[in-house]
């Protein structure tokens, strides 16, 4: 064990995992020499070679597309895209070609595709993208996205593991915000599917993931002061989701806040109000509440963008109303 | 043209010091040394011609007449930037009142090779109502490899649209070599499998730059359809700048830094007997007041409203400032 931080997690992941498995390999732009735009592959080259840590052409299509031929052939890729916004570039290849491969044809896609969301660090309306939204509509994708080291690194080795298609969603804010201890080789792995519960409490719970956990955890410590006890319930697997800790979690605490940092309408929160009217209706004290960011393109400006995007001010409220109602 | 390129270097000069006191938010792409090509390339059109520059293309826009002011305050997310502070950089769009003697100015967003078909549409619309509009659209080596280039380039070509594309060679995307983008000998040789006609000029030479474009501009508005130019030039400074460019051999760069367009043209206009010295040093000192006037400027602009944050998502929003395109434009 080790402490590391978020961004070394995942780099750590993708050394065992090549050691391990010689048909893993990694693609994406200026993931070579240069170690990648964040350097999370740094290293990589060097150690592997040219022929398993490939630099691309800026061509999203052909980085996923060229994925998807060599899985099929028994490879693991791993495809980096350089910020997560440019899988729009590939959406055929992911929604059509890797989505449907295995029920059209039995024919398995066991690729991960992986590459930093978020915003919180001025990146504007094209670096600052949380996609979760338009592949959640898109059954055959499984969806990660962790929310501390430990998990990055546990969550990547089960998805490049994985016989299905991953999308493995990286937040940017965290990669060097946060750091902790990691386990070594398979004792590192995280299952995909699972949600962790972060945080005990019984007055209401907070549904999560990623970058916002920190937010609900700082909310959480404000509401602690005022004699609220918080649940906070971190998804981890986005797709498929995990239906039976989210809803053990309502049924103790009666009360649920749905929290995400993806634009509200439309969003990963409105799939799990849906979950939690119909299977856990008799467990509610309160109208089951939603914060996300506002339903706008990410904007630049810092004023704008924390205006934009859920806080920890805005969870408190939130949650002191339900408690209230 | 040399006050063009000058005050393009001037205002990126600036730009890094306000990045270095952490006022410019998010990074700075700077164009160092590849300046010229996108100056004498917008030389080369008439004042109601379209622009689709990337983030290096500062230099086109300001040969347009967009002033600095505006493009400082991007930097700077200010309130009353050209997008209110909801986008960075030279990602601005300025759609001038039909009839109005100004440049149609295309912002890119940030996903690369996206221009190109937007380029084509303008042409395409142009052509379609008997307009004399030329489109000049600007893509890296890099970015030339996407799909969206070929789609629209391709679409360009069988519709005889009046587009132009400059294609630059500055060596490299991010950290990856040309030679890692495509393995044709020459980026303009690209164009050949669309039966576009296409060129390579030195980048650097912005006399070469303007003739090349010209011939392409006259012809596209002749309705000979498109061109593409290949630029042959070299990224003097990281991608942004917090690259340190360590995966660029020293030699390439000391090479390419006595090819510098600036020092190149500035001599030229002498040995020519085109200006004198002293001519060229009254507008450097002009130029570089220019820009730390206007920095100043926009440095006083307010932060943008966060109350204002959901608005212009859709149509009803008037509040969106214009660009104002200076009329000294090449008079
Ligand atoms: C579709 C897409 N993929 C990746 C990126 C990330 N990216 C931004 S600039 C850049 C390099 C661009 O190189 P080039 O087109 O040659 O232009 P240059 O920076 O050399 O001027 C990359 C990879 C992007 N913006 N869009």
């Amino acid at each position: 064990m080790a402490v590391v931080t978020y961004l070394e997690a995942i780099r750590q992941a993708l050394f065992e995992e090549m050691a391990r498995d010689e048909r893993v390999f990694v693609l994406g732009e200026d993931v070579g020499a240069y170690g990648g735009a964040f350097k999370v592959t740094e290293g990589l080259q060097e150690q592997f070679g040219e022929h398993r840590v490939i630099d691309t052409p800026i061509a999203e299509a052909a980085i996923v597309g060229s994925a998807i031929g060599a899985a099929y052939m028994g490879m693991r890729p791993v495809a980096e895209l350089q910020f997560i916004d440019f899988i729009s570039a590939c959406f055929d290849m992911l929604t059509n070609f890797a989505a449907k491969s295995r029920y059209r044809t039995g024919a398995g896609v066991p690729i991960v595709v992986r590459g930093p969301i978020g915003g919180g660090v001025g990146g504007g309306p094209f670096h600052s993208l949380n996609p979760e939204a338009f592949f959640l509509n898109t059954p055959g994708i499984k969806m990660v996205e962790p929310a501390t080291p430990a998990d990055a690194k546990g969550l990547l080795k089960a998805a490049i593991r994985d016989e299905d298609p991953v999308l493995f969603f990286e937040h940017k804010f965290l990669y060097r915000r946060l750091k902790e201890d990691v386990p070594e080789g398979d004792a590192a792995i995280v299952p995909i599917g699972r949600a962790a519960v972060r945080r005990e409490g019984s007055d209401a719970t907070i549904v999560t993931f990623g970058a916002m956990v920190q937010t609900a955890l700082e909310a959480a410590k404000q509401l602690e002061h005022e004699g609220v006890g918080v649940e906070i319930v971190d998804l981890r697997t986005l797709a498929p989701i995990d239906r039976e800790t989210v809803l053990a979690s309502v049924a103790k605490t009666s009360r649920v806040l749905l929290l995400h940092e993806a634009t509200l309408t439309g969003g990963i929160g409105g799939e799990l109000a849906a979950i939690v009217a119909e299977e856990g209706f008799e467990y509610l004290d309160a109208p089951i509440a939603r914060l996300g960011s506002v339903d706008a393109p990410v904007p630049y400006a810092p004023p704008l963008e924390a205006a934009f995007l859920p806080s920890a001010a805005k969870v408190v409220e939130r949650v002191k109303a339900l408690v209230k109602y | 043209m040399y006050g063009f390129v000058r005050l393009t270097r001037d205002v990126e000069e600036r730009l890094t010091i306000l990045f270095r006191q952490s006022k410019v938010i998010g990074g700075l792409y700077r164009s160092l040394g590849q300046e010229g090509e996108s100056v004498a390339a917008a030389y080369a059109l008439e004042a109601t011609d379209a622009v689709l520059p990337l983030i290096r293309n500062l230099g086109a826009l300001i040969t347009m007449g967009v002033r600095p002011r505006d493009i400082f305050a991007q930097y700077m997310a200010k309130g009353p930037s050209p997008s209110r502070g909801r986008d960075l950089n030279i990602h601005f769009t300025h759609l001038p009142h039909p009839g109005a003697k100004e440049p149609v100015l295309v912002g890119p967003i940030s996903m690369l090779g996206t221009s190109i078909p937007v380029a084509a549409g303008i042409a395409l619309a142009a052509k379609m109502r008997g307009e004399r509009r030329v489109s000049l659209v600007f893509i890296g080596d890099g970015a030339m490899s996407t799909g969206t280039f070929h789609e629209g380039m391709n679409f360009a070509a069988v519709q005889k649209l009046p587009m132009v594309v400059i294609a630059e060679d500055n060596k490299y995307a991010y950290s990856t070599p040309t030679s890692k983008q495509f393995a044709v000998p020459s980026i303009d040789q690209r164009a050949a499998s669309y039966g576009v006609p296409h060129e390579m000029v030195d980048g650097n030479d912005m006399p070469a730059v303007y003739a090349a474009v010209k011939d392409a501009v006259d012809r596209a508005r002749a309705g000979r359809g498109p061109a593409l130019i290949g630029v042959d030039t070299m990224r003097m400074s990281g991608h942004a700048q917090h690259d340190d460019m360590r995966y660029v051999p020293k030699a390439l760069l000391d090479e390419w830094a006595k090819k510098d367009p600036v020092t190149r043209f500035r001599a030229r206009l002498v040995e020519q007997g085109i200006a004198t010295g002293a001519a060229l040093d009254g507008i450097d000192r002009r130029m570089k007041r220019y820009a730390a006037d206007e920095a100043d400027l926009a440095e006083q602009m307010p932060m943008p409203d966060p109350a204002e944050v959901a608005a212009g998502v859709y149509h009803g929003d008037h509040s969106a400032p214009r660009v104002e395109i200076v009329r000294q434009w090449r008079s």
